[in-house]
């Protein structure tokens, strides 16, 4: 588990706009990698090229690699459906099953690739994924229940769940706390603390403060003005990003002087 | 006691009830009249039927029995009919509205969807006459082969017709015919599937077809079904394609392919009204009020299994 990602000279359009240009990083594995930056700069249009999801939007289009250890998930014959099995994702908005059970949620990459399981295997798997998002002693009681029925807090750790069912190398978060209340956000955090013991964790985030709370390293992303492409202005250690940047821009972001 | 401290005077002009309400008073009128006169149209519906079928119900014909044993043969062969064409027609129906929801290139999806929606708009008379001059002749070879080749399986079983007006093609006939609401239907529903959830699934590695099994069908289960019984309703109460196409009689088959076939009510009422005496004209009526109910059964039923599932999504 928890490979390594690079990016190498990432230009990414909508048909014939540039959404981004050039983008090139190391992601380390076993860490947490924040992007940042105001709306519209490319960051989630990056993370979602990191595993594929991007080209479900129509028109979308990737040129440039991104390397898993070695390997370049766009290379020709790679199957995007094996990327986003060993890339996992956690969106902006909770979206738990609604037809299936605490249980089946947490289960339901499992049941994409392997049918036949024993039971027993099955039930390690839940409870094991069910610790790893923090959300076993609350849900342990009732795992048959509809997983729409938690709160927004414990849907959103149920998707976490749901992710690291399957092992992938690498988790990638786009604003996982954006829509949950500041408790449930905390938990979200304390929680992405220990997943990067296991798992190459990248999140894209609003929120300046979540950014250096959890992250090791961070990239600031901005445009210069609507209509031009998001560029990473500047990649470094968080603690070097937010207390001495190199770039002017990133310093008069993260003071709160636009964004 | 207190009409004195609400006296007229009292109230600013600008505040009282009146004040240019005419056009609100007269459209709440027509709105409640429209909804009034559906109601008593209903009523006085039932109430025909009822009165117009009491005779027969009470009296029995000598040549048939009694009403039940007059209708039960014409009962089987709509509910038989209307059966096969939903088996036929939801598959299919389902199988088009995916494709045009989300497998269809955009350039094709509205086309398509467009000539689904026409297919509504084709009166049942002519798909009774293409039935009658078109569907019948060609199925007759595919006829003779089933019956020689599975005849052993019974719905397969017997001679042949020789004209191909079986069971087999009134039902497919039927099926083209409740193929569009069917379908336009369950293709609004899976159109609603939440992005969020396909994307969710998509996420975790799933095929599209996966990803359609792990959450289309079961967010478009309850309008699976619902589209279904509307899909049956109108089987049920289908008249002219049915009596143009099926060369039925008074009888209970489930044979699919033979000359002798039970006829449906609605295609009895239409074949027979024209040569009826008093009596026979009160047990067409009869028979009519046993379609009724069964369609008011149908769509309550219908009502009751996508109320449940669709409350508790809300």
């Amino acid at each position: 588990m928890a490979k390594r990602m690079e990016l190498k000279n990432l230009n990414i359009f909508y048909g014939d706009f540039k959404a981004v240009e050039n983008v090139s990083m190391v992601i380390e594995p076993r860490s947490v990698t924040a992007f940042i930056g105001p709306s519209g700069c490319g960051k989630s249009t990056v993370l979602r090229s990191l595993d594929r999801m991007l080209e479900l939007t129509s028109g979308a289009r990737v040129e440039g690699q991104v390397l898993l250890d070695e390997q370049d998930i766009y290379a020709p014959r790679v199957d995007p459906v094996r990327v986003r099995q060993q890339i996992g994702m956690v969106f902006q908005q909770p979206n738990p099953f609604p037809t299936m059970s605490i249980r089946d949620n947490v289960l339901a990459g499992i049941q994409l690739n392997s049918r036949r399981m024993p039971k027993a295997r099955k039930d390690e798997i839940v409870e094991r994924s069910l610790k790893g998002a923090n959300l076993w002693n609350e849900v342990k009681d009732r795992l048959n229940a509809p997983g729409n029925g938690l709160s927004g807090g414990q849907q959103q750790r149920l998707c976490i769940a749901r992710a690291i069912a399957i092992q992938p190398e690498v988790l990638l978060m786009d604003e996982p706390c954006s829509a949950l209340d500041p408790v449930s956000t905390l938990a979200v955090e304390d929680l992405i603390h220990e997943l990067k013991e296991n798992y190459t964790v990248v999140i894209v985030t609003h929120n300046m403060q979540q950014a250096s709370r959890v992250s090791d390293k961070t990239g600031f992303f901005n445009i210069k003005g609507t209509g031009t492409p998001g560029r990473l202005i500047e990649f470094d250690a968080t603690e070097k990003i937010f207390t001495n940047p190199s770039e002017q821009d990133t310093e008069r972001y993260i003071t709160g002087q636009f964004g | 006691m207190s009409d004195d401290i609400r006296s007229i005077e009292t109230v600013d002009e600008s505040l009282m009830a009146d004040h240019g309400n005419v056009g609100d008073a007269a459209f709440r009128g027509i709105s409640t009249g429209s909804g009034g006169i559906i109601m008593v149209i209903l009523a006085a519906v039932a109430v025909f039927l009822i009165a117009q079928a009491a005779p027969a119900i009470t009296t029995g014909d000598p040549r048939y029995g009694n009403l039940w044993g007059y209708v039960a043969p014409y009962l089987f062969g709509t509910i038989w009919i209307s059966f096969l064409a939903l088996l036929i027609a939801v598959p299919v129906s389902v199988g088009i509205a995916l494709y045009i929801s989300h497998y269809a290139p955009k350039k094709l999806a509205t086309p398509v969807a467009f000539v689904v929606d026409l297919l509504a708009a084709v009166p049942s008379i002519v798909f009774g006459l293409w039935g009658i001059t078109t569907l019948a002749p060609m199925l007759v070879p595919a006829h003779q082969w089933l019956t020689e080749y599975l005849g052993f399986i019974p719905l397969f079983s017997g001679t042949a017709s020789g004209t191909g007006r079986t069971m087999l093609t009134a039902s497919l006939v039927l099926a083209i015919m409740v193929l569009p609401i069917i379908t336009s239907l369950t293709r609004e529903v899976f159109l609603r599937t939440p992005k969020l959830q396909e994307e969710a699934s998509l996420a975790l590695g799933a095929t599209k077809w996966e990803m359609i099994r792990q959450v289309v069908l079961p967010f478009g289960r309850s309008g699976i079904v619902a589209a279904s019984m509307l899909g049956l309703g109108r089987a049920l109460g289908e008249t002219m394609a049915v009596a143009m196409v099926l060369s039925g009689g008074r009888m209970i088959s489930p044979r699919l392919l033979t000359s002798e076939n039970p006829n449906t009510i609605a295609a009895n009422i239409a074949l027979g009204f024209a040569e009826a005496d008093s009596g026979g004209v009160h047990r067409l009526i009869a028979t009519g009020l046993v379609l009724f109910a069964i369609t008011i059964v149908v769509n309550m039923a219908g009502r009751l299994i996508t109320g449940g599932p669709r409350k508790e999504s809300r």
